[in-house]
């Protein structure tokens, strides 16, 4: 993808970095009494972002697995949207039960994915603990759900759209943009 | 009653009874055509148009009695008018059955009260049109049928159909035969059979339920000497029975009707019952097989196989709807766009011959003619002019069609009956 | 690709493309079976009407699961229950559920195109059940998919579907669905049963099932109805088994790897022996369990198409 002509950088890759670094310490000293710590990406970005913070936490002395939730079965708006895109995997543990499961996200907005992630994670199984993570909270929310983890938090207007891009997804550009 | 009297003037007058073809006047004195103009008499300005013996459609429901809903002799008429025809023959197969002369006298009655052109009713050939026993045919024969049919259906027993033919032969009545095997065509058939139909998974009837018919009523014509006219061809295999039958001299006959040269079965991919129709849409072989018989002159009728229904009879799933679509106000815009314009295959008095003095030789009326002394009945047409068919204008009940929307060239302007004007373009 | 479709009457107006979309969404609807809650929230809420003029406690029991596992409320209505019993007509009728706010309608019915007919004329998604000879989209569906998850792709692969062809919905779906990602496909049957015009829409035909057998990689038997015979369609189940009946001795001269399929009811010892239909290579009953996620995907997907509001003032 390359980038629209109207795009405002609100993080530019080194920014970012340094988002992830502030969230991987955050999170190495609030987890690093749990057992077994899950990261569960968000399609599509939380995804490879929930295995940059893995290998940070590592770094950190958190082990961690990774994995995937998709919510597109759980959203509350089907049928409100111009079509939907195609469901993607889920990939979690089948010992969650006892686990700390943190859910990782680009952005937070509305906090409507968070919540469709919260029941997703529950119909299979029952952490010990859910935590929400994103790399961007962009205000705006209309749920009583924030993250516990964040890179970095700004107030956008509510018609501007966020978007995170990532080398891994995005051939190699990489920061969040607004447009 | 007494006619009226019109002067028509400066047209290109066609009249393939006489063989006349030039530009002229024709003159209605109190009815009748008349060699001199009548005077203090509407006089009308047809140059540009062509000045034609009023059209004859020998195949039209108008469903009365009993089927006021889809039609009426008044709203049937009244769309023949404006459709350019100035006869109509009209099918027996009302509720009840006009299988008796009591029902013809009913008809008669009624078209001469209400009726905008004329109507000429025709009689079952057996009671109820069953098939089985015949019906009095003598008697309706005096109450002034033209013809007898068993429309909608086909008599199947050829025994009934041998004696029927002799029978008929006593009063000079032709039979009009709807072709159709039964057995073959099954109970459940809605469309042809052949490659669409076996994709949309729609029961479907071969070409052969007709052609078998067809071929019978040939045998049974040349043994009895009855004339036997074949009602709307679908099939190209009839033809080839039909001309080789009409090569021996045998008095067979066959009418083609526009859907038929007009569409083809692909139609019914969207399951509109607007296509569904009986005999069926066909193929692009046989729409060039019909146009063939109609170039050579093997067909020599056109006719509508006008049947109308009401929208809510037709709204439903296709194998629930009946069969059948309205013709009369858009069969001469369709005869002359594909047989003068799009693929022209006849001329134009040979194209007016089929609308006139053919059906009525068929069913020896004495109109369909312009010789002076006959019922003053004219067709004003535009063989050019272009028009595109709104179903909302039309007079008759039927919404019924699959043209709507078409962009036609060739309409008729003026109508006009033992000299009276009945309808008018944009009047 | 993003799905827009509101309905699912047919297959053969689908791209492969949009195919491909189902098959994936199947899959992960699929895994909805393994997770502790076997039910998702995507239609909770939203009414979906089972409207079988046309009897089959199967499909309408799969479809109905189908719709409970993603939390919609289902009502069932039969022939017999309803008004169409009693001269209403179709569109009536459907127009009546929709002002009852109904959103899906999954219909069976005997007359081809009555799902068409529907879809054209109400605002809610409508889903072809199976209407007359034409199609039985979610059956073609499944079996596709039911094929790939085995064999692991469609482009290549020779399916045999064997018996009533000429009034098959299932062959048709099947064909459609198969064409279009790649497989080869064989009718095989008596002439009576499989006309020549399949060939072009794309079917190869055979009329003597030893013949092709050896060749291969799917066979699926459809199921012979005693009305055909009574129509003369062929002169009896025992001459029809002996031609065109998959029995243990045809069965061993398959493919190895070869899979056995039947959309069913299976009329054990006819179109097929028992011993086949519970054999190795059977997978009538992946069949089934793939029916649920197929159909779970298909009411998921057309109820995610975008509806045209209604004009408010």
């Amino acid at each position: 993808m390359t980038s629209v002509a109207f795009e405002k950088t609100l993080l530019n890759a080194s920014e970012l970095a340094s988002a992830l670094a502030r969230m991987a310490d955050a999170m190495a000293s609030e987890l690093k009494n749990d057992d077994a710590v899950f990261l569960a990406g968000i399609p599509t970005r939380g995804v490879p972002l929930a295995k940059r913070l893995a290998r940070e936490l590592a770094v950190r002395g958190v082990e961690c697995d990774c994995g995937s939730v998709d919510i597109s079965m759980y959203r509350d708006d089907l049928g409100m949207r111009e079509g939907i895109s195609p469901l993607q995997n889920t990939e979690l543990p089948v010992d969650l039960d006892r686990r700390t499961l943190v859910l990782v996200d680009d952005v937070q907005h509305t906090g409507r994915t968070a919540r469709a992630a919260i029941e997703a994670v529950l119909a299979f199984g029952r952490p010990r603990r859910i935590c929400l993570a994103v790399l961007v909270d962009r205000g705006g929310r209309e749920l009583p759900i924030r993250p516990d983890f964040t890179g970095t938090q700004l107030s956008v207007a509510p018609n501007v759209r966020v978007r995170v891009r990532l080398a891994e997804s995005d051939n190699g550009e990489e920061g969040a943009f607004a447009s | 009653m007494s006619g009226g009297s019109v002067n028509i003037r400066g047209g290109r007058v066609i009249d393939p009874s006489s063989g006349r073809d030039e530009t002229g006047d024709v003159f209605v004195v109190n009815g009748k055509f008349a060699k001199q103009p009548a005077e203090g008499a509407e006089e009308v300005d047809a140059s540009g148009l062509v000045v034609c013996p009023g059209f004859v459609d020998i195949h039209v429901h108008l469903r009365e009695p009993g089927q006021g809903a889809k039609e009426t002799v008044e709203s049937g008429t009244k769309a023949a008018a404006a459709g350019g025809f100035t006869s109509v023959v009209a099918m027996p197969n009302t509720q009840p059955t006009a299988d008796h002369p009591g029902i013809i006298a009913w008809l008669r009655n009624r078209a001469k009260a209400c009726g905008a052109v004329n109507v000429f009713p025709t009689g079952a050939i057996t009671v109820g049109s069953q098939g089985e026993q015949l019906a009095p045919i003598g008697a309706m024969a005096g109450a002034g049928i033209v013809a007898v049919t068993d429309d909608g259906r086909c008599v199947q027993n050829h025994e009934v159909m041998r004696r029927a033919a002799e029978y008929c032969g006593m009063f000079g009545l032709p039979i009009m035969d709807h072709c159709q095997d039964a057995s073959l065509a099954g109970s459940e058939a809605v469309m042809h059979e052949g490659y669409w139909s076996t994709l949309l998974g729609l029961p479907g009837w071969p070409r052969m339920a007709e052609e078998i018919i067809v071929a019978r009523n040939v045998m049974l014509s040349e043994a009895t000497g009855t004339r036997i006219h074949c009602q709307h061809i679908s099939s190209g295999g009839s033809v080839n029975i039909l001309r080789e039958a009409r090569a021996r001299g045998v008095a067979i006959s066959g009418e083609v009707c526009p859907h038929h040269i007009a569409l083809t079965d692909e139609a019914l991919a969207g399951y509109d019952s607007n296509f569904k129709m009986n005999p069926p849409l066909r193929e692009q072989s046989d729409i060039d097989a019909l146009l063939g018989g109609v170039a050579d002159g093997t067909i020599d009728i056109l006719a509508t196989d006008h049947a109308p229904h009401t929208v809510y009879e037709k709204e439903v799933e296709l194998a629930a709807a009946p069969f059948g679509i309205v013709g009369l106000e858009t069969a001469v815009g369709l005869f002359c766009e594909i047989l003068l314009h799009r693929r022209p295959v006849i001329d134009l008095p040979r194209m007016v011959a089929m609308l006139t003095i053919n059906p009525s030789r068929l069913i020896g009326i004495d109109r369909g003619t312009l010789s002076v002394g006959s019922p003053g009945d004219i067709t004003l047409l535009d063989p050019n002019r272009s028009w595109i068919v709104d179903k909302e204008t039309f007079l008759t009940k039927g919404r019924n069609t699959p043209f709507h929307g078409w962009q036609l060239r060739g309409r008729a302007v003026r109508t006009i009956v033992d000299g009276r004007t009945v309808w008018k373009l944009g009047a | 690709m993003k799905w827009q479709r509101k309905d699912l009457t047919e297959l053969r107006g689908l791209s492969a493309e949009e195919i491909t979309c189902i098959l994936d969404t199947a899959s992960e609807f699929k895994g909805v079976g393994q997770r502790r809650l076997k039910k998702v929230p995507s239609l909770r809420g939203k009414t979906l009407i089972n409207l079988f003029v046309e009897a089959s406690t199967r499909t309408r029991t799969s479809f109905e699961l189908a719709a409970v596992r993603l939390s919609a409320d289902v009502v069932n209505i039969t022939a017999g229950s309803s008004s169409l019993s009693k001269g209403e007509s179709l569109k009536d009728t459907a127009k009546n559920l929709e002002a009852l706010a109904a959103d899906l309608i999954v219909l069976r019915h005997s007359a081809a195109g009555a799902a068409q007919f529907l879809a054209e004329r109400l605002r809610a998604g409508v889903i072809n059940a199976g209407d007359g000879s034409h199609e039985h989209p979610t059956q073609g569906l499944l079996d596709t998919f039911t094929i790939r998850e085995r064999l692991g792709r469609i482009a290549g692969v020779k399916v045999g579907i064997v018996g009533d062809i000429r009034f098959s919905r299932v062959a048709r779906s099947n064909l459609h669905a198969l064409k279009k990602l790649g497989a080869e496909v064989i009718f095989i049957g008596p002439p009576t049963l499989v006309p020549p015009e399949f060939q072009r829409a794309g079917a190869s035909i055979s009329h003597r099932l030893d013949d092709v057998l050896g060749e291969l990689d799917v066979i699926n038997l459809l199921r012979i109805q005693h009305e055909r015979q009574k129509a003369g369609y062929f002169p009896g189940t025992g001459e029809y088994a002996a031609l065109f009946g998959l029995n243990a001795e045809r069965a061993a001269r398959l493919k190895p790897g070869a899979l056995v399929m039947h959309p069913g009811p299976i009329h054990r010892g006819v179109e097929l022996d028992g011993s086949v239909a519970d054999g190795p290579q059977s997978v009538i009953l992946d069949q089934v369990t793939n029916g649920l996620a197929v159909r779970m995907a298909i009411l998921y997907l057309c109820a995610s198409a975008p509806r045209e509001q209604e004009e408010t003032l």
